[in-house]
């Protein structure tokens, strides 16, 4: 399990080789990548700066991720955040989750990027030709998040059917 | 004891982070945010909808009865919209 803060890029395809290296028990790897989208609103993006709390962010992101491994059976899971100016087309985060069945995965992977929208402490600030501004959190990611509230494992057997 | 701001609060205060010390009688978040709103306008206005305001005592989340005392890192910021 691993969760990093960074202001670099990473690079997608290295991060799912070395979540699954070594580890021939996993049947299925599920990502999400979150990209800078080139609108805010009706207005054009010019940047999206991302400010966080050093500390209380890696604290959170852990927090999530052991959350899902409550309550799937993941073989490993990875979260990369950046933080920074970021462009539009840019990638601002990672999550990426290996189960040994695929609908642990797609579960697990859901969960974390709908946990981390509404925990993790990170703020995005638009820049558009109208000024900057911060954006405001979403009743809807609130209600993602809360629906997992929910939610029993019902895959801690590992016995989710043929991948 | 440490206070820490994020995102508009860091910018509406102009203040990223101060050291405080608070009378006696501020025992919790709720009795915190009661004596910070006194402290001036600025302070009056940033912190005037608390609904809007989310608080980390020691970077774990904090609901209003959370005590703090001298030595706590106290966060200060809007709801997250990270990911």
């Amino acid at each position: 399990m691993s969760v990093r803060v960074q202001s670099e890029d990473f690079d997608v395809g290295l991060e799912l080789e070395r979540l699954g290296r070594g580890r021939t028990g996993i049947g299925a790897v599920v990502s999400f990548v979150g990209l800078v989208r080139d609108m805010a609103g009706d207005q054009p993006l010019r940047a999206l700066t991302l400010e966080h709390y050093p500390g209380m962010t890696e604290r959170e992101l852990a927090a999530v991720e052991a959350e899902a491994r409550r309550r799937w059976p993941l073989e490993e899971a990875v979260i990369v955040h950046r933080t920074g100016r970021l462009l539009p087309g840019d990638r601002i985060v990672l999550v990426a989750v290996a189960s040994a069945h695929r609908a642990a995965a797609f579960a697990a992977c859901e969960f974390l990027i709908d946990w981390l929208k509404t925990r993790a402490p990170f703020w995005k600030l638009e820049e558009t030709p109208a000024g900057a501004h911060w954006v405001e959190a979403k009743d809807g990611d609130e209600d993602a998040a809360a629906r997992w509230a929910a939610v029993t494992p019902t895959f801690a057997d590992g016995t989710t059917g043929p991948d | 004891m440490k206070l820490l701001y994020f995102a508009w609060l860091r910018t509406k205060l102009g203040l990223a982070e101060e050291e405080i010390v608070p009378p006696e009688e501020v025992c919790d978040v709720a009795s915190l945010m009661v004596w910070m709103r006194g402290r001036g306008p600025a302070f009056a206005a940033a912190l005037g909808n608390l609904a809007l305001i989310r608080v980390a005592v020691n970077q774990t989340y904090a609901r209003p009865h959370h005590p703090v005392a001298a030595g706590d890192e106290i966060a200060l910021f809007p709801p997250v919209t990270g990911g």
